[in-house]
């Protein structure tokens, strides 16, 4: 099968995986956080569901195969690093998210729904992406470019 | 108040987990969306294409589905001013993070990542502690 096709397809899994969990929906999501008030704890099951699966797939393919079957190696975060980039992009991360109810997993999928509210949240992401890659690039990191 | 959905998410859950070993078994790639998305933000990598790819599939079958008369429940009970700055915030906040939930959520902790392990800690506290403050301090 063509290389774009099955990025397609697999792509297309992924899209119905957070129709059918739920995820797609920034009311459902923003109700897990809600414990004290109108608490819905579906989110807790996308995770145990996604995490069974991944967690044993990912040990059957690295076990059986030494490469992808469409490039010359697994591309792995190399990474390694727990610092305060990595804290303050997550709890920053985790604001936005609480005021939005939307994530970016969930709200490319939700663009297929039609609503003109998604490519609202979807620009802000992008232009959040932007301005934190030219700081990072320009001010934090200057000799590593 | 949205329904709780225990099979259905699980069910949801279990495609996305499917997703990701796919991802991995074929091209070799995380399928977080964090990565996949900034992969198609100009200056363009060059393997722009397949990522193109999988969000045109992600976008196409929620599409799909309505067309097919499937009802999908969706509301943002949020003011659009609200999404735009939980937007920025999400898009800062995941290029220094490293990832989002797709990513460090699912990917990251079943590679079992220590790093993943302290994202999703810390965004879900932040995310609790937000939506706490939002609805039940200031809205309370």
């Amino acid at each position: 099968m063509n290389k774009l096709v099955s990025a397609f397809l697999i792509g297309g899994i992924f899209g119905l995986g957070i129709a059918v969990s739920g995820m797609i929906n920034p009311a459902k999501v923003l109700n897990f956080f809600d414990i004290a008030g109108t608490w819905d704890p579906s989110l807790i099951f996308v995770m145990a569901g996604g995490l069974a699966v991944a967690f044993t797939g990912y040990r059957f393919v690295f076990g059986r195969r030494e490469a992808p079957v469409y490039e010359s190696a697994f591309a792995l975060p190399t990474e390694r690093a727990i610092d305060w980039q990595l804290v303050c992009g997550a709890a920053v991360f985790g604001i936005g998210w609480g005021i939005a109810g939307f994530c970016p997993g969930g709200s490319i999928p939700a663009l297929g729904l039609g609503y003109s509210t998604t490519p609202i949240f979807i620009a802000a992401v992008i232009a959040g992406i932007v301005v934190a890659r030219f700081t990072r690039t320009r001010l934090i990191q200057p000799a590593a470019v | 108040m949205t329904e709780f959905t225990p099979f259905q998410s699980l069910l949801g859950g279990a495609f996305i987990g499917l997703s990701a070993v796919l991802l991995m078994a074929l091209h070799g790639r995380i399928a977080g969306m964090t990565g996949i998305l900034t992969g198609i933000i100009p200056p363009l990598p060059s393997d722009w294409q397949w990522r193109a790819a999988f969000i045109a599939g992600a976008i196409a079958s929620p599409l799909l589905m309505m067309l097919a008369g499937k009802q999908i429940q969706f509301s943002v009970p949020v003011p659009t001013l609200a999404l735009a700055v939980g937007g920025f915030l999400v898009g800062i906040g995941v290029h220094f993070g490293g990832g989002c939930p797709s990513g460090h959520g699912i990917c990251g902790i079943a590679r079992l990542s220590p790093r993943s392990f302290v994202a999703v800690a810390t965004f879900m506290a932040s995310a609790f502690a937000t939506v706490f403050i939002i609805r039940h301090v200031i809205g309370g």
